[in-house]
């Protein structure tokens, strides 16, 4: 029954942009960001909470411009590329930040992405400053598009990697290794005691969660068509663990559907109203006090994962 | 080179103090009530935007402007205590107890609220009334031009050193609040109210944060984004000295400052990276801050 729905749902979404195509753009924005809040989510379920994947959001879409620019014109192999530069990124900072807990993590997260932001913003002559980076239109296998058949390609493509990935990211969630996740959450020392390198599972969830954000990030890049700083600034990684969080950490789709949710209800509200953060932030404090398991936690049968 | 780098250090102290003031109430606010208030840096730029209309009434009204200074008190006063205990009472207590997580989102729900709600009421034009800053005037030493205002702004983060000292150390207030701090279950059994604490703790917070705001407003204006701004660097700051720690605040912010003077002078490009990358540096040494202790890890 769960896959019926979901499959309707992925329908519904394919078959939206050809009623109304001004939404092409907001659905591939709202699976980008998808992709970096279940990265979050993943995190969240070991009780860490990152204040900084903004960063290897950011970072993705700015090696997506570099390689673009030094003369890789490939959508595959640049997606590859930036996804595994987010990857990278994730392992060398995941390998001292998963030592630290709690408010510890949280901060030097938030501490890592600052000095990323601010580096960017700053090295004009490599980053362009806060004008940023323009993402040029790749060719697809070969074969070069106009823009808006290249947006197309994109939004489709977005939600098969949106399938796809979300299906690994499931078996990941519960395989032995996702379960040790939140067994970390609840109890470490026991998790130790029957010989499992907590490092090493936060480790692998570490990267995991960076390279999310990094497809994220990349597909961003293409959508927006330019990489600026504001990508990696704090209350960016905040809106991620917002998405998370208003989806519902207890399953994959709830990234998803927080981050579809959020996206169309902007786009519906802007036109009513400039006051868009007040809304958030309202829904935000809402959902964490009268429904911690979010959206999908509505939706799911199973004891789902809250907060 | 003496010449251009004594303003270079005032310019940043000055700026380091207003972090200052920012950064101490947020440390105060986590080492009584436990919770890292994202909103903070909201409350920093509503105090602000508060000093600058008020400052602009007095001169529309060609008051006497020495009433800006008042003003920029008052200012501080009115946002404590309007935005203090409804914030503590109406949001924050519910989430003591809880995790950081769910702390930090409740918090980071709170500044998108503030932040629009100053957008609405203050417009998204920025704000620049100098007044105060003008009536100071200059000091000239050696043929370098200093603004007293600046030396104000050191003077007036040392007042709160020690007043903050001399208030947790030597009056009543202050006891009820360490005990608080030490062991919050022990203070209640003895019939501590703990409930009044939190409320006075958590607007004093709000208080250094406004008024910091407040005294910002004469050098550098005020414009949509600074709380955002102030939140991170005030975070920065208060995770160097230990999250708690009212003289590693101070030290902190010093150091910020000082980051700030050597990456001007070294690496003109890189100044605004300086207080992230100290924080960085300190927080993977001792990632409880310089000053603070080591606290048991969550297990």
């Amino acid at each position: 029954m769960p896959t019926i729905i979901a499959a309707a749902a992925v329908l519904v979404i394919a078959l939206l942009p050809v009623a109304a195509p001004w939404l092409q753009f907001v659905l591939t924005l709202a699976i980008a960001k998808g992709f970096a809040a279940l990265g979050v989510a993943v995190l969240l379920r070991a009780g860490l909470i990152s204040i900084g994947h903004a960063m290897f959001f950011a970072a993705s879409a700015y090696a997506v411009a570099f390689l673009a620019r030094a003369g890789v014109n490939d959508l595959g192999l640049l997606l590859i590329l930036s996804v595994l530069g987010g990857a990278l990124v994730g392992a060398v900072a995941g390998s001292f930040l998963v030592r630290y807990r709690a408010i510890f993590f949280a901060m030097l997260n938030l501490a890592v992405s600052m000095v990323f932001y601010a580096l960017c913003a700053k090295l004009y002559g490599v980053t362009g400053g806060t004008d940023g980076k323009p993402v040029p239109v790749p060719a697809v296998f070969g074969v070069v598009l106009g823009e808006p058949a290249f947006k197309s390609v994109l939004f489709y493509l977005s939600l098969g990697l949106m399938v796809l990935v979300g299906l690994a990211v499931q078996r990941y969630l519960n395989s032995p290794l996702g379960h040790a996740l939140s067994a970390v959450h609840t109890n470490e020392i026991r998790l130790e005691y029957l010989g499992i390198p907590v490092w090493a599972v936060l480790l692998i969830a570490y990267v995991v969660s960076a390279a999310l954000a990094g497809l994220g990030g990349a597909i961003a890049g293409f959508a927006i068509g330019r990489v600026v700083p504001d990508f990696a600034f704090w209350t960016a990684s905040g809106h991620l663990v917002l998405i998370a969080v208003l989806g519902g950490i207890g399953g994959v789709p709830g990234a998803f559907i927080g981050a579809l949710f959020l996206e169309l209800l902007h786009s519906a509200a802007v036109t009513v109203t400039d006051s868009w953060n007040l809304i958030v932030g309202m829904a935000l404090i809402i959902v964490i006090m009268f429904m911690p398991k979010g959206i999908y936690g509505l939706f799911a049968r199973k004891e789902a994962t809250g907060l | 080179m003496s010449n251009a780098i004594i303003p270079l250090l005032l310019d940043s102290l000055a700026s380091a103090a207003l972090i200052f003031f920012a950064a101490v109430g947020l440390t105060l606010v986590f080492s009584v009530l436990r919770v890292l208030n994202v909103a903070h840096g909201s409350l920093y730029s509503i105090g602000g935007y508060v000093a600058a209309s008020i400052c602009l009434f007095i001169a529309s009204r060609q008051l006497n402007p020495y009433l800006s200074f008042l003003a920029l008190l008052f200012s501080a006063v009115c946002v404590a205590a309007i935005f203090g205990p409804l914030i503590e009472r109406g949001l924050v207590r519910w989430t003591y107890g809880k995790s950081e997580a769910v702390q930090i989102l409740i918090t980071f729900g709170l500044f998108l609220i503030l932040e629009d709600l100053q957008r609405v009421v203050f417009g998204v034009q920025s704000f620049y009334e100098d007044a105060p800053m003008r009536l100071l005037g200059t000091t000239s030493v050696g043929g370098v031009v200093y603004l007293n205002y600046q030396i104000l702004l050191i003077a007036m983060a040392l007042l709160v050193v020690v007043g903050l000292r001399l208030l947790i150390n030597h009056t009543r207030l202050g006891r009820l609040i360490t005990a608080v701090v030490t062991d919050r279950e022990m203070a209640q059994s003895i019939g501590i109210d703990t409930n009044r604490i939190f409320i006075v703790a958590f607007s004093l917070g709000v208080f250094l944060a406004a008024l910091g705001g407040a005294l910002a407003t004469p050098t550098s204006g005020i414009a949509p984004g600074l709380g955002a701004d102030t939140m991170v660097l005030a975070f920065a700051v208060a995770a160097i000295g230990g999250l708690g720690q009212i003289e590693g605040a101070a030290l902190a912010s010093l150091i910020v400052g000082l980051a700030r003077v050597l990456a001007i002078y070294l690496v003109p490009s890189l100044d605004a990276v300086a207080p992230y990358a100290a924080m960085l540096i300190v927080l993977l040494i001792r990632p409880y801050g310089l000053f603070g202790s080591v606290t048991a890890r969550r297990i």
